[in-house]
């Protein structure tokens, strides 16, 4: 690869925020570099459930407009399949999760409560153990690492550049603008720059004076192996998600995670813990047809949290060419979406198509200091180094 | 400023608990302890826990053999390829077979080791720098019925040895399976279901097995080797010559035939770019042998996070370990084949049981306990005989690439080279857009090697039930090939836990603390998160939130 000595607009981070926003810009003719500073999606952007129904989030109407046309749109399969269900073991786990009906209903969109007879019908893996479920006419999953390679193909078809295991050490601002990103391979010039680096976003926005807050958490999933296709792979509950996947596999996660302390540029350790034998159990559970299911791997992936959990997608105060991006740990799904408003923001200053003044960074401009401790999310102290 | 806020840190740290949704405070149940978890009861951890039996440590030895016949059948933990017979049925005759094949299981039992066979090790567990809430060093073993945790002081992987796979048309038949599964079904249980093979690979590893293949009364029709010349010690081609073997050089396989399953081999001399020419052969066999690399069975180790290279002298990626037989990873050893495979060491088993004895000795220091045994020093392997790198990828080229036709290198999920090579997705998405036609291993590499991990994502290959172990180093050894570079630059593919297939019923015996259950939920389990757009308050501190308001993550 030739030496890349800058583009009009630089992404910093190659996950699914960074590269969905790359293809929205790059589609229309803008040339724009996404720079990683190791391989793309190998965070948490290419392990996670795949879901695609967030009907709590400004960006719920373009997810369900988008989703259905993704693979279309970006000429590489992203494995999107239509429609959930989610099962309640409990009445409480019912009550709880009967609150998307009325936010999807607020939005137009239909879903059906299920008796156990349907739940049968519907999910044959499932026994007669759980109390009710929910079926929503809306959302789906999809397949997070194969949809994230898509953006970045569909990206490069379109012209845009992808740059890897190249991290960013610092930025140049000349007059309330940054003017160039540093970099171990040399000064990138820009006219705009979006940080969507997961994790990263908090330090690297930091050096810009403006510090997205959040922390990151260790989080696992368990996949088994392939059983015969369920009408509808969306299935979760039981204090789980996950999905079926259109091999067979059952791909769930739930259940506690680990606040880390990420210091510098290197990737996090992502070690699983035996919580695989507990996601083990509730998937029975929820799938009791599936109890043979064999395990055959658990992963973890490493994602990050603001205070409130909600997404900051806003452009900075001071430097005005400066977008920064995190979805708060939930990201894949509303991804298609999350790219369309960084793209808006970027070229026009606004987003075009949703009311997204709840992701401004400015709601925490009085968050206590302290916040991390305050919420209890604060790394546990190292009781063993790994190292010998 | 820096030393005010670290006061009100501690003071916040001392008043405020922990997040309750997350591992802090919650335990792992333990349902045994051990100072020492021996894993894998061949010389290596029959000598280190016998060793350490006699150093007054209890010592836990599990081996997942005699595996049944069904986990046989799933390629558990070898490439088995069907080839056992009908005795391998009768479990307890496995098990008898089994412990009488290795009078060391006897002793160790004398010798006051908690033996268990028949236990499988699924993953093992410390604390780290991401990882806190473990109550210490933890091993998941299960049987066929159950699954536990094992807490240990210290362990000692000796997980053995497994065969590198290697495809060309029909080799997913029955009778295609590795020169480790051959020998062991042959050798241990006699219950080898095949008469006659043919052997493929010639570097003393290989002859050795086939030479203990003739000896539990296995026919050996032919050696076929793509290199011009045998790899292994005159002496053994010479003996197998004598009874009759052909030792065909600058061979490669065609085609593995035959109607339910191997009935003969079709095979043709080779250029030296590895492609075939002249008239195909045919030679009579029941069984198809794949000794062409012995890999260290490093999966438990990988996934735990010890250091693993490429390294030619111990037959590819292995553990680096010390004179001590340390990995990396504080109290975790490995010994025997699963630290190094070199032909010395397979020939005389005193060198494997040395670095047994080695690791414990390690240990005894390493708790302060002195006595006057005498350790016996570390013996580094010679340099490789031959060029394992090179030597793989021209097998991988003259059987794989040069197929005549196409077939699945993973067989789990059903890839083909090409495929691989084309970083396809999966066929069951019947993916017709061929505008990704220009989507080759060379639009993913950038300026690094290409990842195995990646491809396996995108193509599914090594992705399957049998956790990769058939595929692997062909994958391998395919994107080296396609990107033009050494064996040796392309990662290992990451292990992860488990490392066996393990039912999600079984899987889900480890008890859970009421404390977890009581907070489990789907994801962060924050109420902030999942308020709608439009209910949401204007500034968020800590101190307006409802941290205790209903959750139900989406």
């Amino acid at each position: 690869m030739s030496a890349i000595k800058g583009a009009s607009v630089v992404i910093v981070g190659g996950g699914v925020t960074g590269l969905s926003a790359g293809w929205w810009l790059a589609r229309e003719g803008v040339d724009v570099l996404v720079i990683e500073k190791g391989m793309i999606g190998w965070e948490a952007s290419g392990r996670n459930g795949g879901g695609c129904s967030h009907h709590h989030s400004p960006l719920f109407l373009e997810e369900q407009r988008l989703w259905p046309k993704m693979d279309e749109l970006l000429g590489y399969p992203t494995e999107f399949a239509g429609s959930r269900i989610r099962l309640a073991s409990s009445e409480h786990q019912m009550a709880l999760y009967g609150r998307a009906l009325s936010n999807a209903a607020r939005q137009g969109f239909k879903s059906e409560i299920l008796d156990t007879r349907q739940i049968r019908e519907f999910v044959p893996l499932a026994g007669d153990n759980m109390v009710g479920g929910y079926f929503y006419h809306f959302g789906g999953h999809a397949n997070p690492h194969r949809t994230l390679q898509a953006y970045a193909w569909a990206m490069q078809d379109h012209g845009g550049r992808l740059m890897q295991h190249c991290a960013v050490t610092g930025f140049r601002s000349v007059g309330g603008k940054v003017t160039g990103v540093e970099t171990e391979r040399g000064l990138i010039a820009c006219d705009h720059l979006v940080i969507a680096a997961g994790p990263h976003t908090g330090r690297l926005s930091a050096m810009l004076g403006h510090e997205v807050p959040m922390a990151s958490a260790r989080c696992e999933m368990v996949v088994t192996e392939p059983l015969p296709l369920m009408p509808y792979g969306g299935v979760d509950g039981n204090g789980l998600y996950g999905r079926q996947t259109l091999r067979g596999n059952l791909a769930y996660g739930g259940g506690p995670h680990e606040w880390l302390d990420i210091a510098g540029n290197a990737a996090p350790a992502k070690p699983t813990t035996p919580l695989m034998g507990h996601i083990g159990r509730r998937l029975a559970e929820l799938l009791p047809k599936a109890a043979h299911a064999r395990i055959i791997r658990s992963w973890a992936g490493v994602i990050e949290n603001t205070p409130d959990g909600r997404p900051v997608i806003d452009r900075l105060d001071t430097q005005s060419n400066v977008v920064v991006a995190t979805l708060s740990s939930v990201g894949f799904g509303l991804s298609p979406a999350s790219g369309h408003a960084i793209r808006d923001l970027v070229m026009d200053g606004a987003c075009s198509f949703a009311d997204i003044s709840s992701f401004r960074l400015a709601r925490f401009a009085q968050l206590e200091p302290d916040w991390r401790e305050l919420q209890g999310w604060q790394a546990l102290a190292a009781e063993e180094a790994l190292a010998a | 400023m820096q030393v005010i806020s670290i006061q009100a840190k501690c003071a916040m740290a001392s008043t405020v608990p922990p997040d309750p949704k997350s591992v802090a405070g919650k335990s792992l149940h333990v349902e045994e302890r051990a100072q020492l978890l021996v894993i894998g009861a061949g010389p290596a951890g029959l000598a280190a826990a016998i060793e350490a039996a006699g150093r007054g440590l209890s010592v836990v030895l599990v081996d997942e053999n005699p595996v049944s016949f069904k986990t046989m059948g799933d390629e558990v933990p070898l490439h088995y390829g069907q080839g056992m017979s009908a005795e391998a049925r009768n479990r307890n005759a496995m098990m008898e077979a089994f412990i009488a094949s290795e009078p060391q299981i006897e002793a160790a039992f004398e010798a006051g080791v908690d033996v268990r066979l028949g236990t499988a090790c699924w993953g093992l567990y410390a604390n780290g720098p991401a990882v806190t809430w473990l109550p210490g060093l933890v091993a998941g073993l299960n049987d066929e019925s159950r699954s536990w945790m094992l807490q240990a002081e210290h362990v000692v992987v000796a997980a053995g040895r497994r065969d590198m796979g290697l495809g060309f048309p029909g080799w997913e038949k029955p009778g295609v399976l590795g020169a480790t599964a051959a020998v062991s079904l042959a050798s241990r249980y006699g219950a080898l279901g095949r008469r006659r093979v043919v052997v493929l690979g010639s570097s003393t590893e290989a002859l050795t097995a086939a030479l203990n293949l003739r000896e539990a009364g296995t026919e050996i029709a032919a050696i076929i080797e793509q290199a011009q010349a045998p790899l292994g010690s005159p002496e053994l081609i010479a003996a197998l010559r004598k009874a009759g073997t052909e030792i065909l050089t600058g061979h490669v396989v065609r085609e593995a035939s035959g109607r339910d399953a191997v009935e003969a081999v079709l095979f043709s001399e080779i250029d030296g770019d590895g492609r075939s020419f002249g008239a195909e052969r045919i030679i009579s066999c029941d069984g198809i042998v794949l000794a062409i690399g012995a890999t260290p069975v490093v999966d438990l180790l990988d996934a735990m996070g010890c250091r693993i290279a490429f390294q030619p002298e111990r037959g590819g990626y292995a553990p680096v370990v010390d004179s001590g037989q340390r990995t990396n990873v504080r109290n975790i050893f490995a010994v025997g084949d699963c630290a190094g495979i070199w032909s010395g060491k397979t020939q005389d088993r005193a060198i494997a049981e040395a670095e047994g004895r080695r690791a414990v000795a390690a240990i005894a220091a390493g708790l302060g306990m002195t006595d006057d045994r005498v350790v016996p020093a570390a013996l580094e392997p010679p340099a490789p005989s031959h060029d394992i790198s090179a030597y793989r990828l021209a097998w991988v080229r003259a059987s794989v690439i040069e197929a005549r036709a196409e077939f699945h290198v993973c067989q789990c999920e059903e890839v083909t080279a090409r495929e691989i090579l084309e970083v396809r997705p999966p066929r069951y998405l019947d993916w017709k857009n061929e505008r990704r036609n220009d989507r080759s291993l060379s639009a993913l590499l950038g300026e690094e090697p290409p990842n195995p991990d990646q491809v396996k994502r995108l193509t599914r290959a090594g992705m399957g039930a049998c956790q990769g172990r058939r595929c692997r180093e062909q994958v391998a050894a395919l994107l080296a090939l396609g990107a033009a570079m050494p064996l040796s630059s392309i990662p290992l593919a990451g292990y992860r836990a488990p490392v066996r297939p393990l039912p999600l019923s079984i899987a889900g015996q480890i008890p859970e603390p009421p404390e977890q259950a009581e907070h489990w939920d789907t994801w962060f389990g924050m109420h902030a998160q999942w308020r709608p757009f439009w209910d949401v308050p204007e500034l968020y501190t800590v101190a307006t939130n409802d941290a205790t308001g209903p959750v139900a993550s989406e």
